[in-house]
């Protein structure tokens, strides 16, 4: 293979990252495009960079690397993952059950080798294997227009599953993403409360509460601090209502 | 290290909690044999109190007062005398008691001299036990098992920063490992006595270079340590493990990192001290916080019994570990 490889380092770690593009720097036909000192800044840098392979350190503020792989998936073109870790028993067994790459800090020129040797060879990433490991994601990653767009989940005002997509709501404006509400609610179910049948809320928003008649019904609805629209709050959930 | 004396430390509050506690359950216990029902009770043990509480407060004084004395002796030696001092005041308290307020149920002084000396065994034996469960050998061993434990995590990622080093600046590569072996003698060591507070302090910084290495301008601290006393001796290793959590759950987390913030004082003839860190609970990670936190309250306890005490709290995104200790000096 004489066609050089693309490599994007994310770990917040200075020295950390100095010392693999100096072993990458002793490999021949790899460049380093980039280098991210958190997952967040390297699934954004990968879209302009598109790397053949990201090097993810696992433990990293803002978004870890389990979960920067999780949203990798979604680039175009679909980089090669290996994780980095100076330890971390757990995610090691995981790694080992289900072939995934990954390389153990310090890491030696040897092994970097073959495991960038085996980028060439590119296989899917054994995403049911990772779940297990993230514990809650930090991002929503969203496909719009070619390009993967990251939301913080502290931004989310409400998550309203549409006919086939969720709405996610920020302060900012909407998007959309195919997941389910069931799901999403199970993840996040510390930070949301369920409003409605399809509506997931997240209470630091809520501004307020107030009886609206609509169709001659009267109901609850929950108005918000940043945002405009109001989300309508099922018989069975006005106790919350009662509660503040 | 413990001297070959079993006494127990007659300068420790805690200690003398405990004979309180003792001999105020042993007189309740006489109550409740003595009497048929709830109401006499209570008169006879407000009768049985009367007696004991001013042997028991006479006791403790003369005994604080007694106890370098006492603690020269052997150990049988300073048995016998606490005994023989406890039928004195008990003898004391009655002729006083006998001459000033008359009592028609005072028992006869001599049964009151021998119950005396029977409930002064019990104490005394409760505490030959205990200092058995806790001896040297013992209280070795445990402290021994208890040997702070640095995180592989740091120990890896330490050398890895090292190593990028060696290349560019082989001159802060040295100095590292330098800190890193001096680290790692402290922590293998075998030495389990008190060190100056100062030692450990020196200790602190040359792991915290090393973090400063991986982490730079992310990590900063704050040390307000102008009034503490350099020469309090302190159980080695208390700090250190708490700096590397703070490092581990409070700045780590943090993209842009944080301060840590150090405060070392003496109160009321007590050395305090407190580490505080910036804590985001949605970044906080598996609790090997609480492995550290209880190692250290253990080994504080192993060494000063009820006179330490390690507290936590948490407080407008920050975490806070308070740490009181006797002072030693």
């Amino acid at each position: 293979m004489s066609q050089t490889l693309k490599i994007l380092i994310a770990d917040d770690e200075t020295p950390a990252r100095n010392r693999m593009r100096d072993l990458l720097g002793d490999i021949e036909h790899v460049t380093v495009v980039a280098e991210a000192k958190n997952g967040k800044e390297a699934i954004d840098l990968a879209q302009t960079t598109m790397p053949d392979v990201m090097l993810l350190d696992i433990r990293m503020p803002v978004m870890d690397g389990i979960e920067a792989a999780q949203h990798a998936q979604k680039l175009e073109p679909k980089p090669y993952i290996i994780f980095t870790t100076a330890f971390d028993a757990y995610a090691i067994k995981a790694f080992d059950l289900n072939a995934i790459d990954y390389l153990l800090k310090p890491i030696r020129l040897e092994r970097l080798q073959i495991a960038i040797n085996k980028a060439h060879a590119l296989k899917p990433l054994p995403l049911d294997a990772l779940k297990p490991l993230q514990k809650m994601r930090s991002h929503l990653s969203i496909h719009e227009r070619g390009r993967v767009l990251l939301v913080s989940i502290e931004t989310i005002i409400y998550l309203r599953a549409e006919l086939k997509y969720i709405t996610v709501r920020t302060a900012e404006r909407e998007y959309l993403v195919e997941e389910s509400l069931t799901s999403l609610e199970t993840e996040f179910g510390e930070r949301f409360i369920r409003l409605h049948r399809n509506c997931l809320v997240a209470p630091q928003f809520i501004a307020g509460y107030e009886k609206r008649t609509i169709d001659e019904e009267s109901l609850w609805v929950a108005m918000f601090k940043e945002i405009p629209e109001t989300v309508a709050i099922s018989r069975r959930q006005q106790y919350l209502v009662k509660q503040t | 290290m413990r001297k070959n004396s079993r006494l127990p430390n007659l300068h420790n509050l805690g200690i003398h909690l405990r004979i309180l506690l003792i001999v105020n359950l042993l007189a309740v216990m006489a109550a409740i044999l003595l009497s048929k029902q709830l109401g006499e009770f209570f008169t006879l043990l407000a009768q049985i109190s009367a007696l004991v509480q001013p042997i028991i407060l006479l006791s403790m004084l003369g005994l604080y007062a007694l106890y370098p004395v006492l603690n020269k002796l052997k150990y049988w030696q300073g048995a016998l005398v606490i005994v023989l001092l406890e039928i004195t005041f008990t003898y004391l308290v009655f002729i006083f008691i006998y001459h000033y307020f008359a009592f028609d149920t005072i028992p006869e002084i001599g049964r009151a001299c021998l119950l005396s000396a029977i409930v002064t065994g019990i104490v005394l034996y409760y505490f030959y036990l205990q200092e058995r469960a806790y001896s040297p050998a013992i209280a070795e061993a445990r402290l021994q098992a208890l040997q702070a434990r640095i995180r592989p995590h740091f120990l890896f990622n330490s050398i890895n920063a090292v190593l990028s080093l060696i290349r560019s600046q082989p001159k802060r590569a040295e100095t590292a490992l330098e800190d890193m072996a001096d680290l790692f003698r402290v922590l293998m060591s075998e030495n389990r006595d008190l060190v100056p507070l100062a030692q450990e302090i020196g200790l602190c910084h040359q792991y915290l270079d090393l973090e400063k290495l991986r982490l730079e301008e992310r990590l900063k601290i704050t040390w307000q340590i102008d009034d503490m006393p350099s020469d309090a001796m302190i159980p080695p290793l208390i700090m250190q493990p708490l700096l590397e959590n703070a490092v581990y759950h409070g700045i780590e987390p943090m993209p842009e990192g944080g301060e840590i913030i150090v405060k070392i004082y003496t109160k009321l003839k007590e050395l305090n001290i407190v580490i505080n860190n910036p804590y985001a609970p949605q970044n906080d990670r598996h609790n090997g916080n609480k492995m550290a936190l209880k190692n250290i309250e253990e080994r504080l306890k192993l060494h000063f019994d009820l006179e330490s005490s390690l507290k936590t709290s948490t407080k407008n995104s920050r975490y806070e570990v308070h740490i009181r200790i006797p002072e030693k000096i």
